[in-house]
């Protein structure tokens, strides 16, 4: 009954996320109201599931904050604090970042670099597109980047939707290179225990390589288009300072961020766990922004924090009630134990899902999964979170509705009046899409099997 | 100065409301907004007319597109965002028109020179209007007008609080297929000075 129970919430509430008739985070908060009552409560009169999953005292231990030696593992099921506290610190400061025109200069300063060129700022704004995912939520990394490709697009005469395209595919893959670059891969850091350097030097040098991949084919496709277009008066071209909106603001954010990306890259080494680095980047944005402090504040994405809290219940009411466990034995039952075919499966499937519906709900739910097949398949936990890091980051990539920075590059097209249709995204994104995964599992078969 | 004066005109299909409305544009000597919005808002964006026609009043489809931070990649909630945004604009300017449809009489209730008409019509009246215009079977005009009514609707109700059609919404509902266009037009004109009288 609790079974059933916890399967049908999870369904209506994909359901509802997917027809956006209800806003998502009030979805996820009113059917993780539902898990706790009805399922915990009702049917499996377990006060100890309810404050396994609220999973609050997890945040007052100091292994939350600082560990030493091996980056810690989460209590496991319930919500995942650190996610959610370190998402809403790394708001914060893009946020602080934003507001002082950090990431409208920088896209200038790189179109000035290769003098406004378009096949060169084609290349350098996919290079760049992946860089900033590598730290930056591609949401805010592909709102600056394809507004300044529209903007530059009309100075300069050229069709942004192939640059559009490329910088969204990109900005996907360099999120699935780091810890802190794609949700999902945030959420299996912080619950299964890795660091930033376990997913750079594994999902990192899978993506580095097909970095290169993908840039090649952007460029084999569209450099016939881009090329052909007229040359402009160099006298309209703008100036990356006047991007600037305050010079003091302007210099503490980009110390800030890079602070934020040193502590990232060493915090295996340091003991400080990313619940700390982002609430300490919060901290010393909102001191640095003084007077706007509570600007900054306001324009966080209350709506997503809510979104993750009412989703990691729901997932821990399927967990709690050993659903996962039977989709794990499932898993490994038609895989008949072979590893090859069980991670076949586990990218593949992840790839097809998370290109049509959201894949951080999808990469929660498959955490406890991975977990139940590594201890009863006796397969590596760390390959299987590689593998689902790849699947849910890349696959997201093929649909226009498949990850979020897919929906907002085409949206700010879209709002500029260039429709992206499904037919010409996919005809470009997921041909490069598959042959991205394909060659994950290939190198995931070399690397680890 | 001549007082503002903006009157949006909501209408079943085959009701004649488009041509009620350019009888009353003419009347007023008054700029007639809508489908030619889609003129201005291309040549303002720099793109072409024909990639913005085929979204024009089209509900969004849920299935197909996502919104993330209240970005959506629809491009038919967008075209519909622009829309609103033009005749925003336009009423803030203290500018007079008429528009057809486009939840006019939603986006601009707030500007005491707003005029909000629905034209309806008899159900055999209509279809009758389509069948003769398009030159197609009657049974096919039942079909065609039903589903644009259905379309019109979901349009309607996806971007207002109010429902399509329903006379709270409205400052004055008339059924077309009584008095004939012009008559229903001539109607409506007297109404509307009377209306620029009290105010």
């Amino acid at each position: 009954m609790a079974q059933i129970l916890a399967v049908t919430i999870f369904l209506i509430m994909f359901l509802l996320i997917v027809t956006e008739k209800i806003e998502r985070h009030i979805t996820t908060l009113l059917c993780g109201l539902l898990t706790l009552v009805l399922v915990f409560g009702f049917c499996m009169h377990s006060m100890e599931a309810v404050i396994h999953t609220l999973n609050v005292k997890e945040i007052f231990t100091p292994a939350f904050w600082y560990h030493a030696g091996e980056a810690a593992e989460s209590s496991g099921s319930g919500i995942n604090w650190a996610t959610i506290i370190f998402i809403a610190g790394m708001m914060v400061m893009v946020e602080g970042m934003g507001h002082a025109g950090f990431f409208r200069w920088l896209c200038m300063r790189l179109a000035k670099m290769v003098h406004y060129k378009i096949l060169p700022i084609f290349i350098t704004f996919m290079l760049m597109s992946s860089i900033l995912s590598m730290f930056i939520d591609s949401i805010t990394v592909i709102l600056f980047l394809a507004a300044v490709t529209v903007e530059l697009s009309q100075l300069l005469k050229f069709n942004p939707v192939p640059v559009i395209l490329a910088e969204i595919f990109c900005s996907n893959l360099g999120g699935s290179a780091t810890m802190c670059g794609d949700p999902p891969n945030i959420i299996i850091g912080t619950a299964l225990g890795y660091s930033f350097t376990d997913f750079i030097t594994n999902t990192g040098l899978i993506a580095g390589v097909c970095l290169i991949l993908a840039i090649g084919y952007f460029y084999v496709i569209f450099n016939k288009e881009l090329r052909n277009t007229e040359a402009v008066d160099s006298s309209f071209h703008p100036d990356p300072k006047d991007a600037i909106t305050n010079r003091k603001s302007f210099a503490i954010s980009s110390i800030i961020f890079a602070c934020a990306v040193i502590l990232l890259v060493t915090h295996a080494q340091t003991g400080l766990t990313v619940a700390f680095i982002g609430l300490f980047i919060a901290i010393v944005t909102l001191i640095a922004a003084g007077k706007d402090a509570l600007l900054l504040l306001k324009k966080v994405d209350y709506k997503t924090l809510l979104f993750f809290i009412g989703l990691f219940i729901v997932v821990g009411g399927l967990e709690e009630t050993g659903i996962l466990e039977v989709i794990a034995t499932f898993i490994g039952d038609i895989s008949g134990g072979n590893h090859m075919l069980m991670i076949a499966i586990i990218i593949w499937v992840s790839a097809i899902a998370s290109a049509f519906v959201d894949n951080i709900p999808f990469a929660a739910t498959m955490i406890p999964v991975i977990k139940s097949l590594a201890v009863t398949q006796g397969i590596d936990l760390s390959v299987l979170a590689w593998t689902l890091s790849m699947g849910t980051d890349i696959g997201g990539s093929a649909t226009p509705i498949g990850a979020s920075a897919n929906v907002v590059g085409t949206a700010v097209a879209s709002k500029n009046g260039h429709h992206i249709s499904w037919g010409q995204y996919c005809k470009v994104v997921a041909p490069i899409t598959v042959l991205i995964i394909l060659i994950s599992m290939l190198m995931i078969f070399v690397r680890y099997l | 100065m001549e007082k503002q004066l903006i009157i949006s005109i909501g209408r079943e299909f085959g009701s004649g409301g488009h041509e009620i409305a350019e009888i009353l544009a003419e009347k007023f000597g008054l700029e007639l907004y809508d489908k030619n919005l889609l003129e201005e808002i291309a040549n303002e964006k720099n793109i072409k007319l024909s990639s913005l026609e085929k979204f024009d009043e089209v509900p969004r489809n849920y299935f197909f597109t996502r919104s993330v931070r209240g970005h959506s990649n629809s491009m038919a909630e967008n075209l519909a965002n622009m829309q609103f945004d033009f005749l925003r604009k336009k009423a803030a300017e203290g500018k007079s028109f008429v528009v057809v449809g486009r939840c006019a009489e939603h986006v601009l209730k707030d500007y005491p020179a707003l005029i909000s008409i629905f034209i309806l019509g008899d159900w055999e009246h209509k279809v009758e209007r389509i069948a003769k215009l398009y030159n197609m079977p009657f049974d096919e005009a039942e079909n065609f007008v039903f589903r644009k009514d259905r379309k019109r609707k979901y349009y309607h109700n996806t971007y207002c609080k109010g429902k399509w059609g329903d006379s709270r919404n409205y400052d004055i509902s008339v059924n077309s297929s009584k008095l004939g266009e012009e008559e229903t037009a001539n109607m409506l004109a007297d109404y509307i000075i009377k209306r620029q009288n009290r105010k």
